[in-house]
């Protein structure tokens, strides 16, 4: 495949780890293909970087599909860069014309702490799903698949909540860093499953619980987060997660 | 030289008829009492679809598990890559299938060199999976009137797998994710992310525990146990370029065999024909195009080579549909390794499409004439959305240009029916371990495989052990500990400070394209025994040259980088020396010089009906082989024709 090539200034944050000062360190890549991938472009760039004796830039990437969510990058101030419904790495170089200059920023969020240059530490996203986001079914407890029917519509749509692929694009997108988008896909799709019926009241209550002790923001409403979901996870499922506090607040009260 | 143990290896397999060999073993198997099992604790290693099922699992029972994984997240591990589905013999479709359908297909496309007693197990608990996953709130496809989908794959003739849209191994890992992280919050699981498995500890011959590397702070830290159970996924990175995550490593396995685990048929390997093809020398990794595609694309190049024209306009007449020519019973359908070595065929005789060559188109035209975009959508969107990214083409209006790319390791320690190694102690389970697949994996099994030795093999086979074996504590002073510390510490040391000139990507693309030349899709004995000469110059060079900048007490990814290609360059030989001991054609491995005289493989049951073990004496020293003898009481061997 031929394809032209770009000249780009890069802007990139540094940091040696947690407890230290970062910064920006700018750095000019050339002969960059439209055809690489986002993080191929840094790949070039740490080579580079290593033939000169300088620390390759660090960041979190493993399928390079767009299903891990390992990849985190703020880019040019956007969670996973221009691209709608893309991951950083299923970003391609032609989004972007020569000449440009790229800034490179880690997630920003109190409950998300860098841990060196573009590497950040979200295992709060962990405690969040431990504190009620599954259903309580023990290996070899469960009755035959077709006993419990799901209708085809309401599978889709607990399908489409289920997709949350947990990169923390929408907390990073988040004025407040809100990890609302992140919860309501797990409490929605359980909560629309009727195998997630048993556990509906104390689950949204535990994990909203959890992510308030975490340190994210509350939601405010202004859908930035969806917007940047990679996978399209809609701000719908965070007034089913509202309707569905209100009613567990109800019903515990009871 | 390959020297040859006298003795056959013990599979440990019980005596009795395969319909109820399991049922009665799992009868006959020791028990840890309820309330003792709390005084065990197990490593797992690994949260995949095998290492999060099993650690959920044990967690349950009420063992202590400590679970690792090198991602930020257990719930990141490679398996969550998985598009196309998962096995089980359910019959719901009503459409003949059967656990004896299944169990005979995957013993037939494993080419006759899987064991057929675990083969028959993991058949017989397919259906307890669907069933365990569905009750977790795994979204699988459903029928309008909310019964379980199913869809056929992978050449199979009936409908058997089950699948959530374009991302099963995602929503099947969530769901054992969740039950991981259940028994976190129970306190039955400690959860160890960001830690690299460094070393095993052997003590007395039995397996101890492990020494993992804190990728945040560098710290070595010892971890001890009464078993190990080993679920880091396949090695196919051995290759550079494959479908496999970037972080998919060997090293594990690796510091295993080193410890006196025998590692077997590291050369099976699978290439999977439906992957986009390389695009330049940045590429990183190749991306699947499901193997579901092939349900409704159509494969085919120009009749003529020369033929240059854009595919639209080449006419009917003029392509060659070389799958349904040459096996007009499964055409498209014929299973990986056979429509691989067709696409090879076809770019080598100088019929590849594309500015390479080195691709064939894959083309939806037909389906999406009878069945309209809408359907070819609804079954296909996020594979055409990713094709369609990543090479800014739209499948819906050109074919899809697609090339093999390498993808799954059928090859793996060595386990007995137990799932335990040759080490008492170690047990591996999912991709790392030889087990289920012979010689090549159908479609929509290694799903079945992880979480069926996961969920429900291991919880009875480790009791067994544990409940048999002697099992003083161990110290972290205790003198194997300190030496396994020790070990790891002057091998990262070592990479620190060799101070050459060659970044560590650079060793592991020339490595890769040793491997992918030599033993990839064809593999003859002139290659390999160049292979072998060329890896261990290679490795040669990498240990005087390569250049790992930065320090051991942070986060250090090229530190990382460096250990698992060192790795890697050890185990690469293996791969070749085993490729060249077998002589013949099964499966995933052609051997060139085995084939019939219309270019099918050509298998010799009667020198090469084992499992191949291999142990392990130094680096560059001569292994051992320990031969497994394969017997097939119940699917006669036959030959593999998709004619
Ligand atoms: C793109 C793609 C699509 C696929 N699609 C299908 C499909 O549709 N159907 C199907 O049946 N199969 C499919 N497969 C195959 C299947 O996904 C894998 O074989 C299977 O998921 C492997 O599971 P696992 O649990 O054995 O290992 P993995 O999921 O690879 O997990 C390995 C675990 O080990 C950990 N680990 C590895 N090394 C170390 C170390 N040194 N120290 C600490 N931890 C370590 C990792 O962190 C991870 O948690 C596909 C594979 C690929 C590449
Ligand atoms: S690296 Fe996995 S989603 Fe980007």
């Amino acid at each position: 495949m031929s394809g032209d090539t770009l000249t780009l200034t890069l802007r990139i944050w540094r940091q040696n780890g947690p407890n230290e000062a970062g910064g920006f360190r700018e750095y000019r890549l050339s002969g960059v293909s439209t055809h690489m991938s986002f993080l191929e472009m840094l790949d070039v760039l740490n080579e580079q970087l290593i033939e000169s004796g300088e620390e390759p830039v660090a960041f979190d990437h493993d399928c390079r599909e767009g299903i891990c969510g390992m990849c985190s990058l703020m880019i040019n101030g956007q969670a996973h860069g221009p691209d709608k419904a893309t991951t950083t790495c299923q970003l391609h170089m032609r989004q972007f014309a020569d000449g440009d200059t790229i800034t490179i920023e880690p997630w920003r969020a109190t409950a998300f702490p860098v841990v060196r240059d573009l590497v950040t530490d979200r295992s709060a996203f962990d405690r969040i799903i431990s504190a009620g986001g599954y259903v309580s079914v023990n290996t070899g407890n469960a009755p035959d698949g077709n006993s419990i029917p799901v209708p085809g519509h309401q599978q889709e749509k607990a399908m489409d909540a289920a997709a949350c692929i947990g990169c923390g694009a929408c907390v990073a997108a988040c004025k407040n860093a809100s990890a609302s988008l992140f919860v309501s896909a797990k409490v929605s799709q359980l909560a629309i499953l009727p195998q997630g019926s048993q556990e509906r009241t104390s689950r949204v209550l535990d994990m909203v619980n959890q992510m308030d002790e975490e340190g994210f923001g509350h939601c405010t409403n202004t859908y930035e987060c969806e917007a940047a979901c990679p996978v399209e996870v809609s701000v719908s499922n965070i007034a089913r997660m509202n309707r569905e506090y209100i009613r567990a607040s109800i019903v515990a009260g009871e | 030289m390959v020297h040859i143990a006298s003795e056959p290896l013990n599979s440990r397999v019980p005596e009795g008829a395969i319909e109820t060999l399991w049922d009665k073993h799992r009868f006959n198997m020791k028990l840890v009492n309820p309330a003792n099992k709390r005084k065990f604790k197990v490593i797992v290693v690994g949260t995949g679809l095998a290492g999060g099922s099993a650690a959920a699992s044990l967690g349950e029972l009420g063992y202590e598990v400590d679970a690792f994984c090198f991602q930020d997240s257990p719930r990141r591990a490679h398996s969550i890559a998985a598009q196309g589905g998962i096995n089980a013999a359910k019959n719901y479709p009503n459409d003949g299938d059967s656990i004896w359908r299944l169990f005979y297909d995957t013993v037939k496309g494993g080419d006759y060199r899987a064991r057929e007693a675990n083969v028959y197990r993991l058949a017989q608990v397919s259906s307890n999976i669907i069933d365990q996953c569905v009750a977790q709130g795994v979204p699988f496809a459903r029928e309008y009137g909310g019964t379980l989908a199913n869809r056929s794959f992978g050449g199979a003739q009936v409908s058997r797998t089950f699948y959530c849209r374009g991302q099963t191994g995602q929503q099947l890992l969530l769901g054992a994710y969740q039950a991981l992280m259940r028994q976190a919050q129970l306190g039955k699981v400690n959860i160890y992310a960001r830690r690299e498995m460094l070393e095993l500890i052997v003590v007395d011959g039995v397996a101890r525990g492990i020494v993992v590397r804190n990728l945040t702070t560098g710290q070595l830290e010892t971890h001890t146990a009464d078993a190990v159970v080993l679920c880091t996924g396949g090695y196919g990175n051995v290759y550079y370029l494959s479908t496999n995550a970037k972080g998919c490593n060997v090293t594990a396995a690796w510091r295993c065999h080193k410890r006196g685990a025998y590692f077997a048929n590291p050369c099976y390997t699978q290439i999977h024909p439906t992957c986009i093809p390389v695009s330049g020398d940045y590429q990183s990794k190749l991306t699947l195009m499901s193997e579901s595609l092939r349900n409704d694309g159509r494969v085919w190049v120009p009749k003529d080579s020369s033929d240059k024209r854009p595919p639209s306009e080449i006419p009917e007449s003029d392509r060659d549909y070389y799958l349904e020519r040459r096996y007009p019973s499964f055409g498209n359908l014929v299973p990986r390794d056979v429509a691989s070595r067709a696409s090879k065929e076809r770019c080598d005789a100088g019929y590849g499409v594309g500015d390479t060559g080195l691709a064939v188109y894959l083309d939806f035209a037909d389906a999406i004439r009878r069945d309209g975009e809408d359907t070819v959508r609804k079954k296909y969107g996020n594979l055409f959305h990713m094709y369609h990214k990543i090479t800014a083409e739209d499948p819906y209006k050109s074919p899809m240009r697609i090339y093999p790319a390498v993808h799954y390791t059928m090859g793996g320690l060595w386990v007995d029916y137990h799932l335990m190694s040759n080490l008492p102690g170690l047990f591996v389970l999912g991709e790392a371990n030889f087990s289920d697949h012979g010689a090549n994996r159908l479609g929509a099994s290694a799903l079945m495989q992880g979480l069926s030795d996961g969920y429900f093999v291991i919880p009875y086979t480790i009791g067994d052990h544990l409940a048999k074996a002697d099992l003083p504590p161990v110290p972290e002073d205790h003198p194997a500990c300190v030496e396994a510390v020790q070990a790891a510490e002057s091998r990262i040391n070592r990479l620190l400070s060799v101070g050459g000139r060659r970044t560590v990507d650079s060793f592991h693309r020339e490595l890769g394209q040793i491997m992918w030349d030599n033993c990839g899709m064809a593999r003859s004995r002139e290659g390999l025994e160049s292979a072998v000469g060329q890896i261990q110059d290679l490795r040669d060079q990498f240990w005087t040259d390569v250049r790992v900048l930065g320090g051991q007490e942070t986060l250090n990814q090229s530190l990382e980088k460096a250990g698992r290609v060192a790795d890697f360059m050890e185990f690469a030989e293996l791969l070749a020396t085993d490729a060249l001991n077998r002589e013949e054609s099964c499966g995933g491995h052609f051997r060139e010089e085995h084939q019939t005289s219309e270019g099918e493989a050509q298998r010799n049951d009667e020198d090469f009906s084992y499992a191949a073990a291999w142990e392990f004496h130094g680096v560059g020293e001569d292994p051992t082989l320990h031969k497994e003898p394969l017997t097939f009481e119940n699917v006669p061997p036959t030959t593999r024709s998709y004619k």
